[in-house]
């Protein structure tokens, strides 16, 4: 369960609102059920009052949205960010994609969002209510009457190797800041290193079999904080490359490489790639492997962590390795 | 109606797939229900219905239509399409199956997309009751009945038979010729169950939107909505919703150099993209906001204005559960018009 309540954000948003230091809010509102949060705008406190939530559902990260929303009004926006949507703010602050004078940054401490596919996993459809109880669930099912599950099996990947609770951007914070690294933050490497510990047929095997079933939605893409390009070129008649349709079946594998190479150096692991594929592809891997290798091979580097730090992806040091050095390093 | 001991599943899917490609609803490495080719050691699924919709089988996302040549001053046109094997699909929810109504007005029609047509008559559709309908089902919104499925042929599995109904006469061939000894019945034997699943749908909390104010005539109505901005503020432009969708139905037409020849394709567009209908002059639907709304305006007012007051939706679900923003046509429905039910 989160710590903050849904009427300290609100009350908060109101006297922000209010002073005029803000003249909108971007915030969740609630859905059909329990689970179906949409990310919006608020302009009243009336409006807050009626749809905000905030809740184990709302694992949207509203940066990639201030890009857009910032330049709709001459106001200051009102954003909540969880602590790992910080890390994007601060990526896209690097790369110019907006101005902070126009957002006002509140910092809301998050316990772990859960994902909803997970819970259906685990009990099935027909999910009507949801209920914490310490480390378990109590699910509300339309057949089965109450399911009990524990609350670490409903998290997401990212979040069950949380890569820290502290905000790296805000204007201020609401809840208790917690200075210390999630212990689950080491494994989030755990992935990435199964599939090097597979031989290159049996990775093969395992990325052909998960990326045949990508629809080319472009989900992953539309919704990542590091893909703000005005005009993808995957979406661009005149780029030679367009195509809704993939040609063979390595072409779809050739969209996320290239899509992964594009934002290596450059994704801070939100993870929101893998929440929003349809078909559960687990994205994520791509990018930690890249995050993985770049930490191996320069030094740990985390995306996002500050604004203006360069990439060891475009940046050059004299003690830099040899291209050649790293290859060889990676044959090891 | 027949019926044929449900521990004996695989006995009648191997039966079926003797002399035709059968395809059942069957659980992938992600756990999630696939429609799979069958073969001995594929198992049917207790998932409630597949990711990806049946639609696929008839429209599949990427076909190649047609293919130019050059051979010195002459231009070859081959046509590759290859000839549809035999298949049936089994497990096809009542959703699915009503979606092919609304496919068949748009490719069957004059001029008939043969392409489709041809799919079309070499498939048998087997579908199966929904015993139990998830929260996000509103299929009886648009008059679909989960207890009686439809299809070529009907199946519903209670206790510890399949009992199986064929409603078209390609579907009492097809059973006829199974070399496999199912029990006649009555059909009162799995009265008890329909009346369960009725009961059940009648629970589910959107089972019944409020249709009436949507359908032909309604575009002034609707397209000047303020609401369209609010629900569509949030969308990412991406084409989940319409690539998961069983009725979603468009589809852009490209060429392909292969280096020895132009091989002409077609492949699924989405409304929601930047290019859809790209013109010499330029993207009609400039914003997010026209792109969203001509989805739904599409489904709930241009597609039955133009097809006897069909609704272009089935109710399965699927864009309820896998919309990246939770962004719906059931939400759609309740705002538009002052409904604010959100």
């Amino acid at each position: 369960m989160q710590k903050v309540t849904r009427d300290i954000l609100i009350d908060r948003a109101a006297e922000l609102l209010a002073s005029g230091m803000v003249n909108r809010v971007l915030g969740w509102r609630s859905g059909e059920f329990f689970y179906d949060v949409v990310p919006a705008v608020f302009r009243s406190e009336a409006d807050m009052r009626d749809g905000f939530v905030f809740d184990d559902f709302c694992g949207c990260n509203f940066s990639k949205y201030l890009v857009k929303e910032s330049a709709r009004s001459d106001g200051r926006i009102l954003v909540f960010l969880k602590p790992c949507d910080t890390y994007s703010y601060n990526q896209l602050l690097t790369e110019h994609r907006f101005d902070a004078e126009k957002t006002y940054v509140i910092g809301v401490p998050c316990d772990g969002m859960l994902d909803i596919g997970r819970i259906k996993e685990r009990v099935g459809e027909g999910v009507i209510g949801i209920e914490a109880e310490g480390d378990e669930l109590i699910v509300k099912t339309l057949y089965d009457g109450d399911k009990r599950m524990k609350r670490e099996d409903a998290l997401p990947d990212r979040c069950r190797h949380c890569k820290g609770k502290k905000h790296v951007a805000f204007d201020e914070l609401i809840g208790e800041e917690c200075e210390e690294n999630d212990e689950n933050a080491s494994g989030r490497f755990e992935g990435v290193a199964e599939l090097e510990a597979m031989t290159s047929e049996q990775r093969y095997f395992f990325w052909q079999n998960e990326l045949s079933r990508c629809i080319r939605c472009n989900a992953c893409r539309d919704v990542c904080p590091a893909c703000t390009c005005e005009k993808c070129v995957f979406d661009n008649p005149k780029s030679g490359v367009e195509n809704k349709a993939a040609s063979d079946s390595f072409e779809e594998k050739l969209f996320h490489i290239i899509r992964a190479f594009h934002v290596a150096g450059r994704c801070t692991d939100c993870g929101e790639c893998s929440r929003v594929c349809p078909q559960h592809i687990p994205l994520h891997l791509l990018n930690r492997k890249f995050i993985s290798d770049i930490n191996g091979l320069y030094g740990e580097y985390q995306a996002g962590e500050t604004v203006g730090s360069r990439s060891p992806m475009v940046d050059y040091s004299r003690a830099d390795l040899d291209p050649s050095e790293a290859i060889g390093k990676r044959e090891e | 109606m027949l019926k044929y001991r449900i521990n004996k599943l695989n006995e009648l899917f191997s039966s079926i797939a003797e002399n035709r490609l059968l395809y059942i609803p069957s659980d992938g490495t992600d756990g999630r229900a696939h429609y799979t080719r069958w073969q001995d050691g594929i198992v049917l699924s207790d998932k409630l219905n597949t990711v990806r919709s049946a639609k696929d089988f008839f429209f599949p996302q990427s076909e190649n239509l047609i293919e130019f040549e050059r051979n010195g001053k002459e231009i070859k046109v081959n046509d590759i399409r290859k000839e549809p094997e035999d298949f049936v699909i089994f497990g096809v929810r009542a959703c699915d199956a009503a979606s092919f109504d609304i496919l068949d007005r748009v490719f069957l029609s004059e001029p008939v997309d043969s392409y489709y047509a041809s799919r079309r008559e070499h498939g048998i559709v087997m579908t199966l009751a929904c015993d139990r309908p998830a929260e996000t089902c509103f299929c009886t919104t648009f008059g679909i009945d989960p207890a009686c499925p439809g299809g070529d042929i009907s199946c519903w599995q209670s206790g510890d038979w399949i009992y199986i109904e064929a409603n078209t006469e390609k579907g009492k061939v097809f059973l006829n010729g199974l070399d496999l000894a199912m029990e006649q019945c009555d059909e009162n034997e799995i009265a008890e169950d329909k009346k369960v699943i009725c009961e059940r749908i009648g629970k589910l909390p959107i089972n019944n939107l409020p249709m009436d104010c949507f359908g032909a005539g309604k575009t002034e109505t609707y397209f000047n909505d303020p609401a369209w901005a609010k629900l569509s503020e949030s969308c990412l432009g991406c084409g989940t919703c319409t690539f998961v969708c069983p009725t979603c139905q468009c589809y852009d037409i490209k060429d392909f150099d292969t280096g020895s020849s132009i091989r002409r394709f077609r492949c699924w567009d989405s409304c929601m993209y930047s290019d859809f209908t790209m013109m010499s002059a330029g993207q009609p639907r400039p914003t997010q906001l026209e792109r969203f709304r001509q989805r739904f305006m599409h489904k709930l007012v241009y597609f039955p204005e133009n097809n006897d007051g069909i609704f272009g939706c089935v109710g399965c679900g699927r864009c309820l559960s896998r919309c990246p923003i939770s962004m719906n046509i059931v939400k759609v429905i309740k705002n538009l018009g002052g409904n604010s039910n959100v």
